[in-house]
């Protein structure tokens, strides 16, 4: 059984009212600021947490074997979605009804789909029959009930299965992951447009549901490995070898390929076609404001090619050769690089469509981050010690206690 | 001395390699192993060296991009610069988002090709080579292991038959 190091309790205590301070203080001097800033903390741990079930649901349905040793990692991480759901679900509610400043969404701006009135804009109004509040709050949280509905389901199913054994609860866990993975396809991408993407309503970009899924799965990937490895280090999970480790460390790698796949992808064609629709986005992000004849020089430029390239190169680099994803501390040098990066990333996605040249990184922004990690490391690790950190009776366990790859 | 070449043939791939393995502990060199598909451990199992097939293909693949870069630059920049949707045409540098799909194939192009071939070619599978398997039978179901004993072969055929070969041919040299 692991039980939370003092270190670490104190550590995560700290962080929380960092977090705690960071929020008090975003939302004492700038709500408007604020808001987008708890909007993208909250996307990138969100991420993280439902890459978990997807994790757990993707190892049953293939019936893989490998990773059966260190289930009871994202089983754990999992048990932060309803936190992260319900953050969300906040944050969409107050922009709905914009309490306190918040004005993520321009598209809720009263009177923006009423022709005849100052605020009327017609392609949003255009989108009327998607974008609409009622509409999108019920959508998110279907997305939110069913994402915590599977994952509780199946960390149930673990349980179960220490408790009584048998093959049925690994049949059952294989239809529940099959449902979840049709729910997910459709949710994950469905959410993204509308978390993020709806900030920049005028704006769409049709590959942005599976950007934003290669974004959680690196992050999700990353995370799982340090948490891996920091019980390993610890001494627990005796039966996790260097070939999970290596096969974490492939995921990871691979991953931060596919989401620099996307990113081009998306980037390449609009830089080309340079359609003015299309373009805005990227303006937002590359170039200088001009408000009324004022250039404003654009904050999220140098972060824009930084966040990019340290979440590109340094994993290609760092991590190529095999040798490299057997080695303990450069795959946690590599992972919490890749996290840093994603976190401006996940930034970028959010401030230039909602603050525009006034958005920047400062203390409300990555003090929430640091709170979140505060909160994520007590959840999670509270959760871990409850169960105990090695399935017992899943059909797979010896096989993948002998993985060598 | 006479210098025999004894082959040991076993029906199943987990003897085989629990065979290896005890056999490599009794300080007899096993030449090599034919096998009809590859056995998962065996490598390591007979101590071989690791493969440098990934250190080909990284250098592969940078033949590839470097050739890529080249090719493009020659076509879309010296030779035949196009104005294509307004983007800077006399510049690799700037132009360079439109070229990175060319060089991204081009370095998998590369490093695939060039790795199969080097793949095949070091297994002496080029048009013309003849195949090195002492017995056609590993070609389909038998796995075969090659040892060379100098003097008395006793030993060597003792231990094949207590780790499980099933049949045992002897070719003097």
């Amino acid at each position: 059984m692991f039980t939370i190091t003092k270190n670490a309790k104190t550590l995560s205590m700290a962080l929380m009212v960092v977090g705690l301070i960071a929020l008090i203080f975003g939302f004492y001097t700038d709500a408007h600021a604020a808001w987008p800033s708890l909007l993208f903390n909250t996307y990138f741990y969100l991420g993280i947490s439902v890459f978990a079930v997807f994790f757990i649901a993707m190892q049953y349905v293939s019936e893989a074997a490998w990773s059966i040793v260190i289930k009871r990692i994202p089983e754990a991480i999992m048990s932060f979605l309803p936190v992260t759901g319900i953050i969300m679900l906040i944050i969409l509610i107050s922009a709905a009804m914009h309490f306190g400043g918040n004005h993520i969404y321009h598209w809720m701006e009263v009177g923006i789909m009423t022709e005849g009135t100052e605020n009327y804009d017609e392609i949003i109004a255009g989108k009327e029959a998607f974008l609409n509040t009622t509409f999108f709050l019920a959508r998110s949280v279907i997305y939110i009930l069913g994402w915590i509905y599977f994952s509780r389901k199946l960390k149930k199913l673990s349980l179960d299965e220490d408790k009584h054994g048998g093959l049925s609860y690994y049949k059952s866990g294989i239809k529940t992951s099959a449902w979840f993975m049709v729910f997910f396809a459709v949710t994950s991408a469905i959410a993204s447009w509308d978390w993020i993407m709806s900030i920049d309503a005028h704006w769409f970009s049709t590959l942005f549901g599976w950007y934003v899924f290669a974004e959680w799965a690196a992050i999700g990937f990353a995370t799982i490995l340090l948490i891996t490895l920091y019980l390993k280090r610890l001494g627990h999970l005796e039966n996790v070898n260097e070939s999970h480790i290596h096969d974490l460390g492939k995921w990871v790698f691979a991953f931060s390929l596919v989401w620099t796949y996307m990113w081009f992808s998306q980037f390449m064609l609009i830089w080309y076609a340079n359609i003015p629709e299309e373009v805005t986005y990227f303006n937002a992000r590359l170039q200088d404001y001009n408000i009324d004849g004022d250039i404003i020089p654009n904050n999220y430029k140098f972060l824009f090619w930084f966040s990019m390239i340290i979440n590109f190169i340094f994993p290609i680099i760092l991590l190529m050769s095999r040798d490299a994803k057997r080695h303990n501390s450069r795959l946690i040098l590599v992972c919490i690089i890749v996290l840093i990066g994603h976190w401006i990333n996940a930034y970028l996605l959010v401030a230039p469509g909602t603050l525009g040249p006034h958005g920047h990184i400062g203390f409300t922004e990555i003090g929430m981050g640091l709170g979140y990690f505060g909160l994520f490391l007590y959840i999670v690790f509270n959760a871990l010690t409850k169960v105990p950190l090695e399935v017992k009776n899943h059909p797979f366990l010896e096989e993948s206690k002998q993985l060598h790859t | 001395m006479s210098k025999n070449t004894i082959y040991g043939i076993f029906d199943c791939e987990e003897v085989l390699l629990s065979s290896v393995k005890e056999i490599r502990e009794n300080k007899i060199k096993i030449i090599e192993v034919y096998s009809p598909f590859p056995v998962h451990g065996l490598d390591k199992a007979l101590g071989l060296k690791e493969t440098r097939m990934a250190i080909t293909a990284f250098i592969y693949g940078c033949i590839g991009i470097s050739l890529a870069s080249l090719m493009i630059y020659n076509i879309m920049i010296i030779d035949w610069a196009q104005n294509i949707g307004g983007k800077p045409n006399f510049s690799f540098y700037h132009n360079m988002p439109s070229f990175i799909p060319v060089m991204f194939e081009c370095t998998v192009l590369f490093a695939a090709h060039l790795m199969s071939i080097t793949y095949l070619v070091r297994n002496g599978l080029y048009p013309g080579g003849t195949s090195d398997s002492p017995d056609d039978r590993t070609t389909d179901d038998k796995f075969l292991m090659v040892i060379d004993v100098d003097g008395d072969t006793k030993l060597v055929k003792d231990l094949l038959l207590k780790t499980g070969a099933s049949e045992i041919n002897e070719k003097d040299a």
